[in-house]
This record gives C-alpha cells, sequence and structure tokens, in this order.
C-alpha cells in the first residue's frame, strides 16, 4: 500500500532528482525557494509525463557510465584534431569518404541511441540510419582506408562498455 | 597569478576560434553534404566547449561568481549535436540518395529510411 502510494508520488525518483539538479544550474543559485520550485517541478513533470515513460532505462553500473563519459569527452577532442587536420591538410580527391555497416549486439533503445551519438561524436564517423530491424547502424566515414578496423573500434571501443553498461 | 589565468583564458579563446573557424571553413571545402556534416558537428563542439571553459574560468577568477551556466550549455549541445547531423543527413539521404548507393545491413530489413516493415516485425518493445 505504502509503496504504491509512494509509486504514485514519485513515479520516477531519479528524474525527480535530475530535473531538481538542473533546476538549480538553471537558476545559478541554491536558495530554499529554489529547492521547494525545483522540486514541484521535479514531481510534476514526471508525474505528466509517466505515459511517455513505459519501460524506464536501467543503468547497471553509474561509475562506469562516468568512465565512458570521460572517454567520449576525450574523444571528442581526439576528433576535432583529426577533422581539422582532414579540412587542413587533405585534398577532397584524396579524402576517401564511404558508408560503412555496422551489426548490433546492443538490443535497448538507449544503448543504441547514445551509440549512435557516440559514433557522430568521435573521430570521422557519422551515424546516418538505423536499418528497419534495429541490428545494423548506417555509418559514414570522412576518410578512411580500412572500414573493417573502424567498425572493429565502435564495437570494442565504444559498444562493448554500453553493453556493460545497460544490459 | 593573474597573468597565468590571462595565459590560460586567452589560450583557451584563441583555440575555441581557431576550431570554430576551422569548422566553418570545412562546410565550404567539402565537396558533398555528407562530407560537410564532418566539419560543423565535430570542430565546432571543442569551439564552443573553449568558449565556455574560458567564461566559467574568468567569472570564478576574476569576477569570483561561480558560474555553472556552462556546464549546462556543454551538456545540451552535446546531446542536440548528434540528433542534428543524424536529421540533417537523414533529410538530404531522403532527397538525394538512392537506396542502392549504399550498403546493405545483413538480415531481411533494410534500411529504416527506405525500408517498410509490419507491426509484428518492430523490434523495439514500445508498449
Amino acid at each position: 500500500m505504502l509503496n504504491r502510494i509512494l509509486n504514485r508520488i514519485f513515479p520516477h525518483p531519479q528524474l525527480t532528482f535530475f530535473l531538481l539538479f538542473i533546476w538549480l544550474l538553471l537558476v545559478n543559485t541554491v536558495t530554499v525557494g529554489n529547492v521547494v520550485l525545483g522540486l514541484v517541478l521535479g514531481l510534476a513533470i514526471p508525474a505528466i509525463t509517466q505515459p511517455f515513460w513505459p519501460n524506464r532505462p536501467k543503468v547497471r553500473r553509474p561509475l562506469k557510465a562516468a568512465a565512458y563519459i570521460l572517454l567520449v569527452l576525450w574523444d571528442i577532442c581526439v576528433a576535432n584534431w583529426t577533422v581539422a587536420k582532414i579540412i587542413l591538410f587533405k585534398s577532397n580527391a584524396n579524402t576517401h569518404s564511404r558508408w560503412i555497416t555496422v551489426p548490433l549486439d546492443v538490443t535497448s533503445p538507449e544503448a543504441i541511441t547514445i551509440l549512435a551519438g557516440t559514433i557522430t561524436m568521435t573521430p570521422g564517423t557519422l551515424t546516418a540510419m538505423l536499418s528497419a530491424d534495429a541490428r545494423h547502424l548506417l555509418v559514414h566515414c570522412l576518410d578512411v582506408d580500412d572500414p573493417d578496423a573502424v567498425r572493429d573500434e565502435i564495437k570494442s571501443r565504444y559498444e562493448r562498455r554500453l553493453m556493460e553498461i545497460f544490459e | 597569478m593573474n597573468l597565468i589565468a590571462e595565459i590560460v583564458i586567452s589560450f583557451l579563446l584563441v583555440v575555441a576560434g581557431t576550431f570554430g573557424f576551422l569548422g566553418s571553413f570545412g562546410l565550404i571545402k567539402f565537396n558533398d553534404t555528407m562530407r560537410r556534416l564532418h566539419a560543423p558537428t565535430k570542430a565546432t563542439t571543442l569551439g564552443v566547449g573553449g568558449i565556455l571553459i574560458a567564461s566559467m574560468l574568468y567569472f570564478a577568477i576574476f569576477l569570483e561568481d561561480v558560474s555553472l551556466h556552462e556546464l549546462l550549455i556543454t551538456a545540451f549541445l552535446f546531446i542536440t549535436a548528434p540528433i542534428t547531423a543524424n536529421f540533417v543527413a537523414k533529410a538530404h539521404m531522403h532527397r538525394d540518395v538512392k537506396e542502392r548507393e549504399l550498403p546493405q545491413p545483413e538480415g531481411e530489413c533494410g534500411w529504416a529510411g527506405y525500408d517498410e516493415v509490419g507491426d509484428e516485425a518492430q523490434p523495439i518493445d514500445t508498449k
């Protein structure tokens, strides 16, 4: 009974705290009034949007998720450098762009979304489309000589970690 | 101390400006839409990121006013940049790319933007 009532009030406790945190960041000052307002938002928004959250993403290993974010931040810096070098020093005729397909082992929609986003942000690759059965990603490579190596790197560097986090 | 802070902040601003410029230059230089997408999604993130870090440092050191808005901007930017790129890529593919120009995925289904599957084959459970 108590559980049910709690469930009604906090349909999504993590989202409540997340919204409170974002709200405090937005107003940039921590006062009692702002915390209360943030809590009101944090309670109202999950309750209203509950129908849109049929199954919650479960993050099994928060520490690994944090490590993943750091890895991606580092790779974004490397990506900038790689792409800048291609823009500056390679002629268009010398840039070998091509499509590759990446077969997916992850199945949860959240993991696939994050993987697609990561691929776009990291060196020389850009996610363009998902296959209709959600088993493959279509990736565009800016400059690549060995498409298999790129595919293997995506799978071993990012997908393996995402599988550990989500599945 | 102030001198070091000034040097660090100026360095970040210069790096940010350089990468921002390179991203925009890439837009002009590349010759097809998919390639053009690579430049702004990547080069610009570091460009904007550098300016935001510089702004955080400046406010923290010289005005002694800790501002965390920049962190939010960075987070929102990193979330929205790949999605924007994905949508631009999809729009471009619908208009200008034929399905036979793409490598086909293994299995029965093709790419989501070209293929149609019935409800019974929908792999992602949304119920």
